[in-house]
């Protein structure tokens, strides 16, 4: 094993430039839930690395004038213990409280599940439903991007190195607006996704549907935001032709693998199944916003 | 060979200094440095719960916590439980209803049930199964834990 080192930096500019000047692998750790069992199992080897939990701005949730900033450090138990946050976006927070056990989501953080990749992350379909951005910095300085665009394939994101993301912003949810999460898995605890589904809806006040975002969770390399899916509800009152056609654009978006969670053909039949029932849940809630 | 970093951690209310290697896990040093044998690591991988200890008041696995992470911090663990001797009502329930038998997972289980009834007095069977989902028992069946930690949170709410 190489030489290691640890590093807790306080500022944002302090780990990039520690993340910019080290010699070979350098790691990112939040909670650690994925970094550690990595490094355990040796299948990672790093030369450093560099703990973001003592920079405040990466651990604190703010509610500003344009919608909530969330730490991408902060811990899924320290999320499910704001109210606010969770009478804002319950679908986030149904995908936050699948991660792991409470331990687990004593250290877990919102940032690791999207930076591991997953294609199975809980949190990411919501948080990309959400319409959430990722506010990151670097040696460049600073960009914003879209959630949707940072996993690129399982384990693989679009971040450059030296690149940490700091936290996500969510956007203001109009009147008439509701999210919701699902996922199906054979145990209701300490299971992976076979197939999960992120929805997030809003309607005008005449009860017809002005907007709205449908995500598929472990049905394809990354986590799939199925426009055609979306496109179905747009402009319906999410009726029961509307979500029909949405479970069959659902059905078609999807491009998973068969393993020993689910084959191919099971995951693209429930991902249509769960994805209808996500939007009934998102339109009740919609409905009582 | 990495070089060993000072760390200093209060656990169960007492300070203790010690130099560790940058990954090596909380549960290592508590084991084999501080020789506080009560947590057990079982799966290494954040699966089993058996290594549950709290840091700074939050429920956590310790083989997926660095030793690094806890300079400053304070640490509970299951040597910390009983005061003077005394077991929790707790720890007595678990004993008198058969709560455990080869006891591996009981320290993680005490610590985490301690956890909720912290946040919640009065759980119900429902939460009590919920949130110990990460604590793995491969000998009770787990009805028997759930028994003991309803009736301790029913003896501590003076029932």
């Amino acid at each position: 094993m190489a030489e290691e080192g640890y590093a807790a930096p306080q500022t944002v500019e302090a780990a990039v430039s520690l993340l910019g000047a080290a010699n070979g692998d350098a790691r990112v750790m939040a909670g650690g839930t994925d970094i550690l069992v990595q490094l355990h199992a040796d299948l990672i080897d790093p030369d450093l690395i560099v703990d973001i939990k003592n920079i405040p701005e990466l651990c604190t949730i703010t509610e500003e004038a344009d919608g909530f900033r969330v730490g991408a450090a902060v811990s899924g138990m320290a999320l499910m213990d704001h109210a606010g946050f969770n009478a804002a976006w319950p679908g986030v927070m149904e995908g936050v409280a699948l991660i792991g056990s409470i331990q687990v989501k004593g250290r877990a953080s919102i940032g690791g599940n999207l930076c591991n990749a997953s294609p199975a992350a809980d949190s990411v379909p919501p948080l990309i439903a959400a319409g959430a951005v990722a506010n990151i910095a670097g040696p460049g300085g600073l960009r914003v991007v879209p959630v949707e665009d940072i996993i690129t394939g399982p384990g693989a994101t679009s971040l450059d190195q030296g690149e940490i993301i700091v936290s996500f912003t969510f956007p203001q949810s109009p009147a008439h607006s509701g999210d919701c999460y699902l996922r199906l898995t054979p145990r209701t605890e300490m299971d992976i996704a076979v197939v999960g589904a992120g929805v997030n809806l809003t309607m005008d006040d005449n009860g017809v549907c002005v907007a709205a975002r449908v995500v598929l969770g472990a049905v394809a390399p990354t986590p799939l935001l199925a426009s055609d899916a979306a496109d179905a509800l747009i402009g319906t009152q999410v009726d029961d032709a509307a979500l029909a056609e949405m479970a069959t654009a659902t059905s078609a978006a999807c491009d998973p693998i068969s393993d020993k969670r689910g084959t191919k053909q099971y995951r693209i039949k429930t991902a249509a199944v769960i994805a209808r029932r996500a939007a009934e849940r998102a339109l009740e809630r919609a409905r009582a916003n | 060979m990495a070089s060993k970093t000072h760390v200093t951690t209060t656990v169960n209310g007492d300070e203790h200094q010690y130099l560790c290697e940058p990954t090596q896990t909380l549960v290592d040093v508590l084991r084999n440095e501080l020789e506080l044998t009560g947590t057990k690591e079982g799966c290494s991988t954040g699966d089993c719960g058996a290594c549950s200890v709290m840091v700074d008041g939050v429920l956590v696995c310790s083989c997926l916590t660095l030793a690094v992470e806890t300079d400053g911090k304070s640490v509970e663990t299951i040597e910390g439980m009983a005061g003077g001797g005394e077991l929790t009502p707790l720890q007595r329930n678990f004993l008198e209803l058969n709560g455990l038998q080869c006891g591996i997972c009981t320290p993680g289980i005490l610590i985490a049930a301690k956890a909720l009834l912290d946040r919640n007095p009065d759980p119900t069977e429902s939460e009590i199964r919920f949130w110990l989902a990460g604590n793995l028992c491969r000998c009770t069946g787990y009805d028997k834990i759930i028994r003991s930690v309803l009736a301790a949170a029913e003896e501590m709410r003076g029932n």
